[in-house]
């Protein structure tokens, strides 16, 4: 058997060398003007497919009576819509990255990484007849435009909120505090965002409990606000907290009681409050302000159904479907006519998350990525990066 | 023509062989080999930090500078382990009692029964058997139920000896089949031996089933072990704990391809030591 050795591994390395040629071929984007990679001029035959990532609830088609917003889409346009739920926005980064998507809806704590590496294509807004009637305040933001141009169209908008099980809890908390201190009733029953972006959340304690640090930023931390983010937040675990990756799983420890305070979006309280079994929740927006998010549908420069994912982005914006998706997420609606059509579903929805209250934005710190340049004119300044912010959640949680 | 090539593979028997193995072993290599051979390189190419974007053929080592750094890898990596040898063992004490009656004791018709009653829990999906598990311990469960009269709460899903419970029970019949099997092939003819040599039952247990049992062990111990310390659904299901394939799992899911590659080798290499020790026990003889 011995002397085939040598026959058998050429065999192998033969092959192996016929399959590496093959990948190295790669072929550049043959973009013979000057416009920018993915970009649409004008709106083709659809495709019969869309392939999107999302932040759970973000297209529902009838699961919960009365929110269903992709059938209708898919009897308008033709267009098959295939979904994949994303765990956080690092998550949501990285499925993009893998290239089978033809778009997402994406936070600004990807939107921006995303727009830089040139993951996602410029939007030409002139094929989007909905976009006009989009607030103002949502337009060409930081976080979905790049050089004066918009990458994207909004999805919503809304802030982390404080969620509590009012039989456990039975003086309505107003702060942090709940989370960060720990109370006999909750140790050990403490829901917290089991994704690294939550260290901003420990920053903005910090702004309200120790200004010395002089934290001016939550997601722009030196090594010293850092590592203090980081103390609060081993401390926090050690009161017994208890991660939540997926949705679900926090409405199931809350429904069961395992879980009785917690970071939340309105969307798991909305679902916990729709089922008459488990045990009254509500929510809050603390006085320290919170993180939070704005949204927004983004085309990948590579993506397979362009012309599919022009007609999902002008469809998002539609007063039907804006209005069902962000009262069935409890977030801010993007446009007076969605916001006119939630008030039809539910009462009072746009005043209560603030739609077109630009002032109460101000509170919100929306996800950021972190950067080592922090992100600020200031050269001399340096911050933690993204890749130091997911490390040292991998150690909080690996302890 | 034809006759050229034939006649040429004909005096050149080794060409023959390589033509004929360059199918299977081009499959293998390629898809199976080849994959696992890009993943790992990932471990030695730099990403850029912001935009999380790997750039391949760009060497470096930074990835395995920070596994070696920070402390937290070599804890993720001794719990794993730790756990999966937990497992084994607790899956041999049951085994060996269980595998021993159905071989020595049981009449036929209860043996085919235990044997249907070992192998039924292969049948349910494993999320479900997890699932299980979860509305068993979690504070309100099943166990917490039956414990309260006692003054005593459901463990939860925090804590680290529910993956201990849950793997144990899920490899178990993994542990008990090889054990069976070897259990069966001792002549009963050695067994009377002892017991006319004067050896009664704890004796013959140890000097004669037991060295015999070795390498049945050592088999199911390959799975119960490889298994546990691959697993990242009941650490994170049951004990919101993070085991190795938690680390690699999170790390891949956020983009981190570098790191996820260079903590990968330790599965790797930890199989490959287990794999060699447990040959040396026989256990690829009595597979």
């Amino acid at each position: 058997m011995k002397r085939f050795k040598g026959v058998t591994l050429l065999a192998v390395l033969a092959l192996l060398v016929a399959a590496c040629g093959g990948s190295t071929g790669e072929s550049a984007a043959p973009s013979g003007d000057e416009k920018p990679a993915g970009w649409l001029e004008a709106l083709g035959a659809a495709e019969g497919e869309l392939n999107l990532i999302i932040w759970p609830g973000y297209a529902e088609r009838g699961e919960y009576e009365g929110f269903n917003w992709v059938d209708p889409f898919e009897a308008e346009t033709g267009c098959k819509v295939n979904v994949t739920a994303m765990t956080d926005s690092n998550n949501g980064v990285q499925l993009l990255q893998s290239g089978q998507y033809d778009g997402g809806s994406f936070s600004g704590d990807a939107s921006v990484r995303l727009m830089t590496a040139g993951d996602v294509a410029p939007v030409n807004v002139d094929l989007l007849s909905n976009y006009a009637a989009v607030f103002s305040g949502l337009k060409n933001q930081a976080h979905n435009s790049k050089d004066g141009m918009p990458y994207g169209v909004p999805h919503g908008r809304g802030p982390n909120l404080l969620m509590w099980n009012t039989d456990v809890v039975t003086t309505a908390p107003t702060s942090w505090d709940a989370v960060w201190d720990g109370t006999a009733a909750v140790n050990g029953k403490i829901s917290i965002y089991d994704s690294s972006i939550y260290i901003a959340d420990a920053a903005i304690h910090l702004m309200a409990k120790r200004p010395e640090l002089g934290i001016k930023n939550p997601y722009q931390l030196n090594e010293e606000q850092f590592a203090a983010a980081i103390d609060l937040l081993e401390k926090q675990r050690d009161l017994g907290v208890i991660y939540w990756g997926s949705y679900a799983d926090q409405v199931a420890g809350f429904a069961s009681g395992d879980l009785v305070i917690g970071t939340t979006w309105q969307f798991m309280a909305n679902v916990l409050g729709g089922d008459t079994t488990a045990p009254k929740v509500e929510t809050v927006m603390p006085e320290e302000g919170s993180t939070g998010w704005s949204d927004t549908w983004m085309m990948a420069t590579k993506a397979a159904n362009p012309n599919c994912m022009y007609l999902w982005m002008n469809h998002m914006m539609s007063a039907e479907a804006n209005g069902q998706a962000t009262v069935f997420f409890g977030e801010a609606a993007t446009s007076e006519a969605a916001c006119d059509y939630a008030e039809t579903i539910a009462p009072g929805h746009c005043e209560l998350t603030h739609a077109s209250d630009e002032a109460y934005w101000e509170s919100i710190w929306y996800w950021a990525t972190p950067r080592e340049d922090c992100d600020d004119a200031d050269a001399a300044t340096t911050c933690k990066t993204q890749d130091d912010w997911v490390e040292a959640w991998t150690t909080l949680r690996g302890n | 023509m034809i006759r050229r090539i034939t006649g040429w593979f004909n005096r050149h028997p080794r060409a023959t062989l390589g033509a004929l193995l360059a199918g299977p072993l081009g499959w293998i290599s390629v898809v199976y080999l080849g994959s696992l051979l890009i993943l790992l390189m990932h471990a030695f190419w730099s990403k850029d930090s912001f935009t999380g974007k790997v750039e391949p053929f760009n060497w470096t080592l930074d990835a395995f500078v920070q596994i070696f750094s920070n402390p937290v890898y070599f804890t993720i990596a001794a719990r794993t382990i730790g756990i999966a040898l937990l497992v084994t063992i607790s899956a041999a004490a049951i085994a060996l009692p269980v595998a021993y009656y159905m071989a020595r004791i049981a009449s036929p018709r209860k043996r085919a029964l235990l044997l249907v009653a070992v192998t039924m829990p292969l049948w349910a999906s494993y999320l479900v058997k997890i699932y299980a598990w979860r509305t068993i311990l979690q504070t309100n469960g099943l166990l917490g139920w039956a414990i309260s009269p006692f003054g005593l709460e459901g463990p939860g899903l925090t804590e680290i000896a529910n993956s201990w419970l849950v793997l144990t029970y899920l490899w178990l019949p993994y542990m008990i089949l090889p054990v069976y099997a070897g259990l069966e092939r001792i002549p009963n003819s050695l067994l009377e031996a002892s017991a006319d040599l004067g050896g009664r039952g704890w004796i013959t247990f140890r000097r004669v089933i037991f060295p015999q049992l070795i390498p049945a062990l050592a088999a199911g111990s390959i799975f119960t072990f490889s298994l546990s310390i691959g697993d990242y659904i009941v650490p994170d299901l049951v004990s919101d704990a993070k085991f190795i394939g938690n680390v690699i799992y999170d790390n891949s899911a956020l983009g981190s391809f570098p790191v996820a590659a260079a903590f990968s080798f330790v599965p790797i290499v930890v199989m490959i030591g287990y794999l060699l020790f447990a040959r040396r026990l026989g256990a690829f003889e009595s597979l």
